[in-house]
């Protein structure tokens, strides 16, 4: 039977250590929605979101108070809005009255976000797929909950360069029609090369098209509580930092299983995977940096942190992996800068750079995720730093993205706020030398050998 | 049997065993085990108590133990079993 100090120790987790689960995400399939009149299938999307998560947002405040744990957000994703939409949709424009539409669904039913406005493109793009590209900006202004995600690239496709230069534009865009906010648009803006279907954190969540008709997938958290683990073992091998960090991961995964199954339960929804993801939020105690600073680096960014990193991500994966009866999305270490106050100061001292971090992103997930950059940079280099990500997604065979935000009316030494989880950053430096000639080429990069790996 | 983990914790003082188990016993819970400790000087006490019998649902026992603990000075938490279960036992 559960003793003591078994109970205090969990509740300790979720009390002092910020241990949650970050979100539960019902992913819906919108395709038996299609229509080729706009307004019909506008009805049919609202209706469906209405119908399937009804009950999303209260299952999951009845789950979280009768397990004690906090439920922080309950999301919704959707199939590939460029698929749903391709035989309604002839404009941006007519796009946008589907972001609309889904934005109200959302609303509606209480979630936090609604993610899937999303394009599929690493090879090439269908005129479809150009028209909800091009929308987004407008779609991203003129909503509240939707989250969109383009995947320009895949390890057997190579990188579609058009999508690239395409999608520089389209967030300097988003940034300028936001600019009233600190340009927010774009942190509700993913740019993927190997997206997952199945990832239940936004804002690359979309429900894939290998999906069935709906899904829980649930997002699992808790830096704090890895934090928490390894300060006890200060000075200590590496093998006993490993085995802390494996155990914890498994604790922490299985309150995630223990909630998904639940929610699948009294949704009547099947479950699909759980995202073994470290996700901090700005809160003190619940930061990735703050790990590295535990496990012996004086900052983030310090020679070290990519190692470190690397051996995190590895050892989070194999605790959490046997927790779970399915493990999918991301399921890793994310490392937004605007999220998580110890990745902030490291910018602000000096020890992280967007260089450095780029070389993180190489042993984690996901990318440059929740980078301010200066207002006045050029869409070409925002199309050049999305290049450098994608290739390295490309070549590792793993999922990259990059949330840029291009603050606009700021610059080096300023600061953006965005408000609640999405936290607040100093703008970085982005390197001044041009890429136009580069990415000003068409085509794609071929895919990569698979074999000769050096 | 639907078991539940009831948690007290909070400045010791007298009656504080009491006052928890007459309100279980005025509401058809039955305890299964009981535990408690000081932490730092605090008082921890954590009660298995078998849900099955409740005469009231989750979420009222639940506000209301919560109230009982306002009252004499604890924080008092109710829940299900099966999330220590799930992360301290394979």
């Amino acid at each position: 039977m559960i003793n003591l100090n078994e109970v205090i120790e969990t509740n300790d987790m979720i009390e002092k250590e910020n241990l949650d689960v970050r979100t539960i995400t019902l992913g819906i399939s919108l395709l038996d929605c299609i229509d080729s009149d706009l307004d019909r299938l506008c009805g049919n999307i609202y209706r469906k979101i209405t119908k399937m998560a009804e009950n999303l947002v209260s299952v999951g405040e009845e789950i979280g108070r009768e397990f004690g744990i906090p439920i922080v957000n309950k999301r919704i994703s959707v199939t590939p809005i460029a698929l749903v939409g391709g035989s309604a949709c002839r404009t941006p424009e007519d796009f946008v009255k589907i972001a609309k539409t889904l934005d109200q669904a959302a609303a509606k039913v209480g979630v936090n976000f609604i993610g899937g406005y999303t394009a599929l493109v690493s090879k090439k793009m269908t005129e479809a797929d150009r028209n909800l590209i091009l929308s987004i900006p407008q779609a991203l202004s003129a909503t509240e909950y939707i989250c969109s995600s383009v995947n320009v690239g895949s390890t057997r496709t190579g990188l579609d360069m058009d999508a690239v230069r395409l999608m520089g534009r389209i967030v300097k865009e988003t940034a300028v029609l936001t600019a009233d906010r600190d340009s927010i648009g774009c942190a509700k803006l993913v740019v993927f090369c190997n997206a997952p279907d199945d990832n239940p954190f936004m804002a690359g969540a979309f429900h894939g098209v290998t999906e069935g008709d709906a899904v829980i997938n649930v997002g699992v958290s808790g830096p704090g509580v890895v934090k928490t683990a390894l300060d006890k073992v200060k000075g200590k091998d590496f093998s006993v930092v490993c085995e802390t960090i494996k155990k914890t991961a498994f604790k922490i995964t299985r309150v995630g299983q223990l909630v998904a199954n639940e929610a699948a339960k009294r949704l009547g929804v099947p479950f699909g995977i759980i995202d073994l993801s470290l996700a901090p939020t700005p809160a003190m105690g619940d930061s990735i940096a703050e790990i590295f600073e535990s496990l012996g680096l004086e900052r983030a960014g310090a020679p070290g942190t990519t190692a470190a990193l690397a051996m995190l991500n590895d050892q989070v994966k194999k605790g959490g992996v046997m927790a779970s009866s399915y493990v999918g999305g991301l399921s890793g270490a994310f490392i937004p800068v605007s999220e998580d106050h110890g990745m902030i100061d490291a910018v602000k001292e000096g020890s992280l750079t967007l260089e450095k971090l780029e070389a993180m992103t190489c042993v984690c997930s996901v990318g440059l995720d929740m980078v301010a950059i200066p207002g006045d940079t050029k869409e070409s280099t925002i199309a050049g730093i999305i290049a450098d990500e994608m290739a390295i997604g490309m070549i590792n065979q793993k999922t990259t993205a990059v949330r840029l935000i291009p603050v606009q009316g700021k610059k080096v030494g300023d600061q953006a706020e965005f408000g609640g989880l999405l936290g607040y950053a100093p703008i970085m430096p982005v390197n001044k030398f041009s890429c136009d000639d580069f990415v000003s080429r068409k085509g794609r990069i071929p895919a990569p050998i698979h074999s000769f790996k050096n | 049997m639907k078991k539940t983990i009831i948690t007290v914790v909070g400045k010791d003082s007298v009656g504080i065993i009491a006052r928890v188990c007459s309100y279980l016993a005025d509401n058809g819970l039955n305890i299964l085990d009981i535990s408690q400790t000081i932490v730092d000087g605090f008082f921890n006490m954590m009660m298995i108590v078998d849900f099955t019998s409740a005469e009231k649902g989750f979420s009222v026992v639940s506000e209301e133990l919560e109230e009982l603990g306002q009252g004499i000075g604890c924080v008092i938490r109710l829940q299900r079993e099966e999330i220590f279960d799930k992360m301290h036992r394979l």
